[in-house]
């Protein structure tokens, strides 16, 4: 698993390409997408659903 | 500068490292505004430690270390400890944001935060690899 954090008002053509409306925002393989900071044990199932 | 009590605080921190970090930054020429407040934020999280350094590339002119590090855009900071986990930071490290960039910089030094013994197991299962991209705003 590899991960990068995009400080969104630095880059605006990317948090309008990904549909960033508030943060903080995870999306998975540019498949699922995260909201918020949720429980971790619900992050990790989220990251499995997009990596399966 | 960082107030005296939060650079004291990171000082501790970053002398834990067992292993050295570097933080290998991309910039480029032109377009940029942020890169240089970006490389500065960096020199200056680097200023205190010896473990951490940084080490600049051009996002245009240096395509080796570009497909190297998988770069994707300016300011970027790879952070490289002891393997490279694959941890970018693009943008400008400041506000709230230092933090994440401070726990990157432990992770890949050998400690900070880790997962439980749990969801360490449930992401073993995954048979390719997932890239997170998390966006967030400085606070």
């Amino acid at each position: 698993m590899t991960a990068s954090v995009i400080e969104a008002t630095s880059f605006p053509d990317l948090a309008q390409r990904y549909r960033v409306t508030g943060v903080p925002k995870t999306v998975v393989d540019d498949r699922v997408e995260i909201m918020g900071a949720p429980a971790e044990d619900e992050f990790v199932a989220q990251v499995l659903q997009a990596g399966t | 500068m960082y107030p005296h009590d939060a650079a004291t605080d990171l000082q501790r921190r970053l002398a834990a490292l067992s292993s050295p970090v570097k933080l290998v930054f991309f910039t480029q020429t032109f377009g940029c505004d942020t890169c240089l407040p970006a490389r500065q934020a960096a020199d200056r999280i680097a200023a205190l430690s010896e473990r951490v350094t940084v080490e600049e590339h051009n996002l245009v002119l240096d395509r080796d270390e570009v497909g190297e590090y998988g770069v994707e855009w300016a300011p970027a900071l790879a952070v490289v400890g002891a393997k490279d986990a694959g941890m970018r930071y693009y943008g400008v490290p400041e506000g709230y944001e230092i933090e994440s960039l401070v726990e990157a910089i432990e992770i890949a030094g050998g400690g900070g935060p880790t997962l439980s013994d749990d969801s360490l197991d449930a992401l073993d299962t995954l048979e390719r690899n997932v890239h997170l991209r998390v966006f967030v705003t400085p606070t």
